[in-house]
């Protein structure tokens, strides 16, 4: 099962991306973003950072690639895409994901140990998780206060297409406390948070049970590949 | 040079983070006929010739399209500067 992973220029968390793919049992390809070649994997990872500094807008440039080009056109016909943090604005500066993301509400960066809850276990990326299963996910961003018209936030409520909310407090002002999204088809998910960071016990969040054993970043990369092999 | 200025502005109803600090600085010092402070962006397209009505166009197109995103700005200018 190849999972690939672009990186872009100002990209950070590709490493841990390919990482954690490698750790749930997949094959990580390493893409790049100026080749428009995603070398015919079976899922992409768009990775956390801050892609072309963070110019114009966050994911703004990085929404223009080849290598995103291809994936926007891809995900049409229901390839999984997953992005991380800057992934996710990746999403929305594409149109992939509705909505979009500012600088967080207190305007100070956000690094911790954050609560979600998984409201939608239909997707690509989330269908090892319970619904309204808790879990536990670094969150490190400054722009991700997510917001959206009433409309759109309408249709996303009323779709079921809000795949995680914040719990025990906001981080970031989002509006309804969303901390990601999904597609109608559900094959692209959105998140601020890093599941990638929360996948090998010693190095995630620390649970009650012990310090940094958190793993529950794990099922995402578990959630596609389960899903790939039963496709 | 010939150039086309496009001009964004947040989003008359969303917080803007970085025009209410500066507008709390200038409060600081005794500034209190200011009401807000509102930032956006100014953006210059330089061309290495005459502009046409037709890259006009093409400066407005790119504006709605990628210099902006509507979700979260407006772009209240787009203007031939010669």
């Amino acid at each position: 099962m190849k999972i690939g992973v672009i990186t872009y220029p100002g990209t950070l968390d590709d490493r841990d991306a390919q990482r954690a793919i490698r750790l749930a049992g997949g094959t990580p390809v390493p893409l790049w973003h100026a080749d428009d070649d995603l070398k015919k994997v079976d899922a992409v990872v768009l990775p956390g950072g801050f892609s072309y500094g963070d110019y114009l807008r966050c994911g703004a440039i990085a929404a223009q690639a080849p290598a995103t080009k291809e994936v926007i056109r891809l995900a049409g016909q229901g390839l999984p895409v997953l992005g991380i943090c800057n992934g996710f604005q990746i999403l929305v500066e594409s149109h992939l994901l509705p909505g979009g993301l500012i600088r967080n509400e207190k305007q100070h960066f956000v690094c911790k140990d954050q609560k979600l809850r998984v409201e939608n276990n239909q997707t690509s990326w989330t269908n090892m998780f319970e619904k309204d299963e808790e879990i536990l996910i670094p969150l490190k961003n400054g722009e991700g206060g997510y917001i959206a018209s009433d409309e759109t936030l309408k249709m996303l409520e009323d779709e079921n297409l809000i795949t995680f909310r914040y719990l025990d407090g906001n981080p970031n002002g989002s509006l309804n406390d969303i901390a990601g999204l999904t597609n109608k088809r559900g094959n692209v998910v959105g998140l601020m948070p890093h599941p990638e960071h929360a996948v090998e016990p010693g190095f995630g969040p620390d649970t009650k049970t012990a310090m940094r054993s958190g793993i529950d970043g794990l099922k995402f990369f578990q959630s596609v590949l389960q899903q790939v092999v039963n496709a | 040079m010939p150039k086309i200025i496009v001009e964004i502005m947040p989003k008359q109803d969303l917080l803007d983070p970085q025009g209410k600090a500066v507008s709390n600085s200038l409060h600081r010092e005794g500034k209190k006929e200011i009401t807000a402070v509102r930032i956006g962006k100014r953006i210059e397209l330089h061309f290495d010739r005459e502009i046409t009505d037709q890259d006009l166009e093409m400066a407005k197109t790119q504006a709605a399209n990628f210099l902006s995103n509507d979700v979260i700005e407006d772009v209240v200018a787009v203007t031939k500067e010669d």
